[in-house]
């Protein structure tokens, strides 16, 4: 005990020492010390006379840049068309912006040519093109123009080279020295140095090119797009493999790799030092020298051991089960491999020094990815197990993000492509950098619409804005007979007595012109009318009257409380980014008949909410009275939109698709679902419903689709959960029972459009928080929410 | 092994160990000493005031004129052209930069001197005010070294900012003979004004090999992307005028040019503007009939109007910014400071430190061809959004334009980000202004993702000695079909839990983790064990949730991973009588808590909770044990913006036999503690997070008139 006491004390006054030699600046400062200052670090010295240096250019020269010599801007400007071409062309010398000034960004693909053979991914890419809603069959009309020759593969060993394009594309009439092309490329060059050479003269075209290297890549004019395979689906495309979020991230891997190993030539380099870093535990990194014809005659001592443990592993698990993956650079920068990491969530730390990475115009790669150095390949394993796990949560989200955008089929590389080129025509009119790297991403994005993130209903917390805090009521009147019924009369009491609403407009679209202003009710806040046509589709138009972020769309015939309305609105502040609505439906894929059906019925799960529709009010009345109790959909209820839904409704959707909705009864609020959720992601938000009353909405009694042996009392019978599509007898239900068909067509044919099925299913439904609760009607909110 | 990044503690918070009474006055005499040790220290520190101050102390003092003068023969080397091929990866020696925990690379300033030709002429001025500052503020930033050997980037002493007052061969030669020249690898050179007549090159003429270049003025042509850095010219009024920073709305004139010696076609094409859009345009040119002492630097005319220059720029919404000779034009400093808009156009400009700021947040870049439609392009852009480049602009200034010093370690972090790229600022950084930076909520769980269902939740539940009471919750939450895994944090050091044969018999594993000390926030700790991302948080006496209610709340959960969902609902309210916030646990209609005795969410904020919590919270809520809830409340508001979920009615969460939350609650005592905690967590947080919502989850069809059999969730709201 006394040892220690006694060592205690040594170490406490040795302290004290220590902290007196070493207390600080001020201590060493004293006189007695100051031996010890000598070896003071070296400044840049402070010049006594620092205050009388001249500034290094005169005030007035600074502000009077000019230099009357000069050649006029006009005369520059056409001087450098004629001296930077080629490799040296920019937007501002080799485009034709003059163009895309008549008729807006309009893309024309050349025709296809029968006896012209192209590969699966050219055919894809033209298609993506014509699926767009830039595509125009016009060559008169177009901006961009696109071959139909296939440029893809550019190495001329391959057996998909195609020769002679030079003489082709100098036979088009189109061409004009390749201005406002854009030329596809994912391979160029060969054995040994595959170098960016095309085989052809590609004058002034933009190129857009996998695997481009900084050093060739024209800056604001080419575009880099990833290299990807020829399995790559056409659209929709596969979902990333991030299902959950861990912290720490709990996979078995930090780090792996699997592939070739080159033995000679140009990539060998990095990709002979990567099994440097493998240690058999947490970084797996193995080469193999198998590949190509003659591996045997360039092997090395370590190619058989190497082999050997090359086949232990399997890539796929590798790419499940790892945080980081290297992605290093094959004979080209590019490599299927930063896909397939991208889309694993397996964050790619790239090794290809000079790599000009796919849209960095847009993309903002540090946000997904760690960009190394080939030279410093021995740091990347501390400088990753740095990472932070926070940010590797990041990471790993921004990946899936990013893929999900702009990579998962050969639509999202193309259009994303497009937009790159769209958004240099006017660069005010372009999105941010903010824009691109933020979900959902630039292509659900309109900058046609705003480039302000306040104005889209995404944005609001990363912007630090909040949604607005009143709505615009919008009907649609399209049965009246030149006065006003007493449905909309008591419509427009309802919704003005909202607290929350800021206007009402109303969509006009009959035949007879609005009644005078002096038969409409008064009301506090200011009522529009406005003269519609008579589509289906235009209760999405994106009309300027509308004058918040919130619209709630209603129907002539809708029969609602004020309290619904408030209600709706409070939470659709809480999810302004998702549709938030009364009747719900649901979807479900019937392995029957090998396609998605939707119910109305009650389930334990929705996945659309009505926007308003009840497509037949806006039927000839005739078909109204076919029977009693046949309407194929629970009470048309409105629900509040952003307004930016309308727009993206609207403009982003290809006008064929549009037409479809038009053609098909009521489709336009499947289409609108639709929308949102592959925008969201999400499911929308139900919100509970007053009970509908027989007397008061005499059609809206039934709640099953096609009416199929509704009661005539008006109750609903009920239905087991996730039961499929009822089959419809009785000639009473035929018109339900069609629209129904119809419904499950637009359905069917929108998944096939985006490629997948983007509705996503709920199990919930928001009441207000006292509601049903066993306490006084006057402590609730919404008492008239609760009414039998 | 060399990170500094936080490692995981699998082990819990450790125990402090007891001082024995026997050995405290040794402990008290030793400490003593180290109290007069410091206070000793401490007189020494204030004491010598007469002493000079700490930066004269090292810093040698001479005149500039004193610098040692070098010689340059005519025939020594010079370098080759700058490559327009280098990019980092074939010009610049990583190598010398080396790894290291703080990511920083070293750079080394030659010491000034003074060139002179054979003939004893001066190569240029010895060096200007503003590279003096610019090398001052690298030399007193952590960049800076004065070990070459060390040093990872060179930055001669050699003035090459203004191309001008130079002569370009012999300051060629100059850099050559540089000690660590090698061709100009890894030598950063600062231009702001580059080229000169006739023809006024974009990039400096001085030929400087492979020398990273950071210039004012490149175009699309001369830069080389990745490689140099494109800087500001920087404007010497920027210290010279105090333009104290203008609120948003709206100004005077919607354009204004206030450029001298604008080509005469660009000044007729901004006159034709003018002509059509009457007063809101407003262009000034330079004055002529200025009285003698009058700076004309600091002065605008439009006809016989005379304006104050820069203050007039402060008047406009949008200010032009053209180019002149140069692309590079000092105005765009100005018209920065003054919050106004820059319009620039200037065909094939890199602006300024384009490879980081987002320039379309800040400016309107408009193509010269469309100059006349410049004023309809202009307004189209909404009211809200200019407002916002108003603040950018202003924010970009202030951040990297103000000073040679921002410019300067601007350029160098750039540089930095560049080697050290998993470590490099990120865009927001960049970007976002403070006011942004403290409004704007960046979720870290922002990817829409609904969990698997099959994954399940861990129940943690805290217990002190309630067994009985912790059995029957066992025994309750082992019914609920997706618990995969129960935990128990037993909080009670005095006593051993019982033993393993008494515990409740149930399908899924049960672990047992005894603390080393009774806290609150043992509840939180990210343990190893919970495997799952969902956690319930279940105090030992809430027996009155049924399976389906917990069933439910899962499945809520997994439609709001990021969010706190539980049971029983609190609120906030402002107390406009003693003006604080105040606890509410009546019945209302709107909730802005749950409380952590019933609740699920993400295993990440465990995380949060146990080593990102700001302030003392952490501590004060184990000092006071209590308010542990609200803080994880307040925590999970703050970082993801969101407001919480409540689940299924409203419940009686009392039972007879144990004073649960709400028999506490009721409680007059606890509720002006725990009306404290909020305003102790509102001040810490500096600011309320808390959303207040009106709805609560529910079952699709609860209440419905249907049959419960057919119901995913019958068992829901019975009390």
């Amino acid at each position: 005990m006394q040892t220690r006491k006694k060592y205690i004390f040594l170490t406490f006054l040795a302290s004290w020492l220590l902290i007196f030699f070493f207390g600080g600046d001020q201590l060493r400062r004293f006189a007695f010390f100051s031996g010890s200052k000598a070896e003071a670090r070296r400044n840049w010295p402070r010049w006594t006379d620092r205050s009388l240096l001249k500034n290094f250019a005169d005030p007035e020269e600074l502000q009077r840049d000019g230099d009357p010599s000069l050649l006029s801007p006009r005369e520059r400007r056409a001087a450098w068309l004629s001296v930077y071409k080629s490799s040296r062309c920019r937007m501002e010398t080799c485009f034709d912006f003059s163009r895309c000034e008549r008729n807006g960004f309009k893309v024309f693909t050349y025709p296809r040519e029968r006896d012209q053979p192209i590969s699966a991914s050219y055919s894809k890419i033209l298609t993506s093109i014509e699926r767009s809603r830039y595509y125009t069959p016009k060559p008169e009309e177009a901006c961009l123009f696109i071959l139909s020759i296939d440029t893809l593969d550019r190495d001329h060993l391959s057996a998909q080279y195609i020769r002679d394009v030079d003489e082709k594309i100098r036979g088009f009439p189109l061409w004009n020295g390749g201005r406002n092309h854009l030329i596809f490329n994912l391979y160029s060059g060969t054995w040994p140095n595959y170098t960016g050479d095309l085989g052809f003269d590609i004058g002034q075209a933009i190129l857009a090119k996998a695997s481009f290297d900084t050093e060739s890549f024209r800056p604001g004019f080419d575009v880099s797009i990833p290299l990807f395979s020829k399995d790559h689906p056409q659209h929709g495309g596969e979902r990333g493999w991030l299902y959950q979020d861990s912290v720490p991230p709990k996979k078995k891997y930090l780090l792996v790799f699997k592939g070739k190993r080159y033995l000679t030539g140009i990539g060998s380099g990095t990709r002979n030092a990567l099994h440097h870093i493998h240690n058999g535990k947490d970084i797996i990194s193995l080469t193999t020298c198998k590949h190509g014809k003659d591996w045997q005659k360039h092997k090395d001592t370590r190619c058989d051991k190497d082999n050997v443990n090359y086949e232990k592993f399997d890539y796929q698990e590798l790419l499940h089960n790892s945080t980081f993956c290297i992605v290093p650079r094959g004979r080209r920068l590019g490599s299927f491999r930063f896909l397939e990491a991208l889309q694993a969530a397996c964050i790619p730390v790239l090794l290809s020094d000079g790599w000009e990475l796919p849209f960095a115009e847009a993309i903002d790669w540090s946000k997904a990815a760690v960009v190394g150095s080939e030279r410093l390949l021995l740091q990347i394993p501390s400088a990753v197990r740095c990472i932070h796990p926070e940010r590797v949560l990041a990471l790993q989200q921004q990946t899936q993000f990013l893929w999900d955008a702009y990579f998962s089929s050969v639509d999202k590389i193309v259009h994303t492509t497009l937009e790159i080129i769209k958004d240099r025509l006017s660069p005010p009119r372009s999105r941010s950098r903010f824009l691109w790297n933020t979900l959902p991403g630039g292509l659900l994005v309109l900058p046609d619409f705003s480039t302000h993130p306040g104005d889209f209903p995404f944005y609001y917390l990363q912007h630090g804005s909040s949604p607005s805090k009143k709505f615009t009521a919008f009907i649609r009147v399209v049965s009246q007979a030149g006065s006003l019924s007493q449905p909309i009369l008591r419509l427009i009491q309802a919704v003005s007595g909202s607290q929350y609403c800021a206007q009402i407009l109303v969509l006009w679209s009959c035949e007879q012109p609005p009644p005078p202003s002096g038969k409409w009710p008064q009301t506090t806040v200011p009522l529009t009318i406005i003269q519609g046509r008579r589509k289906l589709s235009d209760r999405f138009f994106p009309y300027t009257a509308i004058q918040t972020d919130a619209v709630l769309s209603l129907d002539e015939h809708t029969s609602l409380s004020t309290s619904e309305v408030d209600f709706a609105f409070v939470v659709w502040r809480s999810f302004p980014e998702r549709i938030v609505g009364f009747p719900a439906l649901s979807h479900f894929w019937d392995p029957e008949q090998g396609r998605w059906g939707y119910t109305s019925k009650w389930t334990n799960e929705l996945s659309i909410v009505l926007t308003a529709a009840a497509f037949y009010h806006r039927y000839p009345r005739g078909e109204g009275q076919l029977g009693r109790g046949i309407r194929p959909h629970p009470a048309p209820l409105p629900c509040p939109l952003p307004r930016y839904y309308h727009s993206l409704f609207t403009k982003y959707l290809p006008a064929g698709l549009r037409e479809l909705v038009d053609g098909l009864a009521a489709c336009e609020d499947i289409l609108m679902n639709v929308l949102v959720a592959a925008v969201t992601k999400l499911p929308p938000i139900k919100v509970t419903q007053r009970k509908q009353h027989k007397d008061t909405v005499p059609q809206q009694v039934g709640c099953m689709d096609g009416g199929m042996g509704t009661p005539p009392s008006g109750e609903c019978s009920p239905s087991p959960p996730r039961s499929p599509a009822a089959k419809v007898k009785g000639t009473a239900g035929a018109a339900g029972s069609r629209r129904f068909s119809q419904r499950q067509d637009c359905l069917n044919q929108l998944v096939d459009w985006f490629g997948y099925m983007p509705l996503v299913s709920s199990q919930l439904r928001l009441d207000p928080v006292l509601f049903k609760d066993q306490v006084s009607v006057l402590r609730k909110k919404y008492p008239r929410l609760e009414k039998p | 092994i060399m990170c500094a990044s936080a490692k995981y503690n699998t082990r819990g918070p450790a125990l402090i160990p007891r001082m024995k009474t026997k050995h405290r006055i040794y402990y008290i005499t030793l400490f003593s000493i180290v109290l007069l040790g410091l206070i000793a220290t401490g007189m020494f520190q204030f004491w010598p005031h007469s002493i000079e101050s700490s930066s004269d102390w090292t810093v040698e003092k001479r005149s500039v004129h004193d610098v040692p003068v070098v010689k340059l023969p005519a025939d020594s080397p010079i370098p080759e052209r700058g490559d327009l091929s280098c990019r980092m990866h074939t010009c610049f020696d990583v190598y010398r930069c080396g790894f290291n925990p703080k990511n920083k690379i070293k750079v080394y300033i030659y010491s000034l001197k003074k060139y002179v030709d054979e003939f004893g002429a001066a190569v240029s001025n010895t060096i200007s005010r503003e590279y003096n500052e610019l090398l001052t503020a690298i030399s007193d930033s952590e960049f800076y070294t004065d070990d070459v050997n060390r040093a990872c980037l060179f930055v001669p002493s050699i003035d090459v900012l203004n191309q001008n007052v130079l002569r370009i061969k012999e300051t060629a030669q100059a850099l050559a003979q540089l000690s660590r020249w090698d061709r100009g690898t890894n030598h950063l050179l600062f231009n702001m004004l580059p080229g000169g007549p006739p023809d006024y090159n974009t990039a400096l003429d001085v030929p400087r090999d492979r020398a990273l270049l950071a210039g004012g003025g490149f175009s699309t042509w001369t830069y080389r992307q990745g490689y140099d850095v494109s800087i500001p010219v920087y404007s010497p009024l920027s210290a010279e005028v105090d333009l104290p920073e203008r609120g948003p709305g709206p100004r005077r004139y919607f354009i204004l040019s206030s450029q001298m010696a604008l080509h005469p076609e660009y000044q007729s094409e901004l006159e034709a503007l003018q002509a059509e859009n009457g007063e809101s345009v407003l262009i000034l040119d330079k004055c002529t009939n200025l009285s003698d002492g009058v700076p004309a630097v600091r002065k605008r005319c439009y006809k016989n109007q005379v304006f104050d220059y820069p203050q007039v720029l402060q008047e406009s919404t949008f200010c032009v910014v053209l180019r002149g000779a140069r692309l590079g034009q000092a105005v765009l400093s100005d018209v920065l400071q003054a919050g106004c808009v820059p319009v620039i156009i200037a065909d094939s400009y890199i602006l300024p430190f384009s490879e980081v700021l987002d320039w379309k947040r800040a400016s309107v870049v408009i193509p010269e061809e469309k100059m006349p439609e410049m004023y309809s392009i202009l307004q189209s852009i909404p009211q809200r959004q200019i407002e916002e480049m108003q603040r950018q602009a202003r924010w970009f200034w202030e951040a990297y334009f103000r000073s040679m010093k921002a410019i300067a370690l601007a350029t160098l972090q750039i540089i930095n980000d560049r080697i050290y790229p998993y470590a490099a600022i990120s865009y927001e950084e960049w970007n976002d202004p403070p006011a942004v930076k403290w409004s704007s909520v960046s979720n870290p769980l922002f990817l829409p993702l609904i969990p698997p269902q099959s994954q399940g939740f861990t129940a943690v539940v805290l217990t002190y000695d309630r067994v009985e009471s912790l059995f029957r919750v066992i025994t309750e939450v082992s019914k609920v079909p997706s618990l995969s895994k129960l935990l128990v944090v037993w909080n009670n050091q005095n006593k051993n839990p019982p033993e393993d044969s008494l515990w409740p018999k149930i399908r899924v594993p049960l672990k047992v983790v005894r603390t080393a000390e009774n806290k609150l926030s043992n509840r939180f700790f990210p343990y190893d064990e919970i495997e799952t991302e969902a956690v319930l948080a279940i105090d030992d006496d809430i027996i009155m949730l049924t399976s389906d209610e917990l069933q439910f709340g899962y499945e809520v959960w997994r439609e709001f991973p990021d969010r706190l969902v539980g049971y029983p609902g609190r609120l906030h309210l402002w107390d406009h009588e003693m003006n604080k916030w105040k606890y509410e646990s009546e019945w209302t209609n709107e909730v802005s808590m749950v409380l952590t005795g019933a609740a699920f969410y993400h295993k990440y904020f465990n995380y949060l909770y146990t080593y990102k919590m700001p302030g003392d919270i952490k501590n004060w809520v184990d000092a006071h044990m209590n308010c542990e809830d609200i803080a994880m409340n307040f925590l999970v508001a703050n970082v993801t913006g969101k407001s919480v979920i409540k689940v299924t009615p409203r419940k009686k969460f009392k039972c007879p036999e144990c004073t649960a939350i709400d028999g506490l609650s009721l409680d007059q005592t606890h509720m002006v503690e725990r009306s404290e905690c909020i305003n102790k967590f509102a001040s810490v947080f500096g600011t309320m997070p808390l959303k207040v919502v009106e709805h609560r989850a529910d079952p699709v069809l609860y209440k419905d008139d249907f049959p419960e059999k057919l119901k995913s969730f019958p068992n829901i709201g019975s009390l």
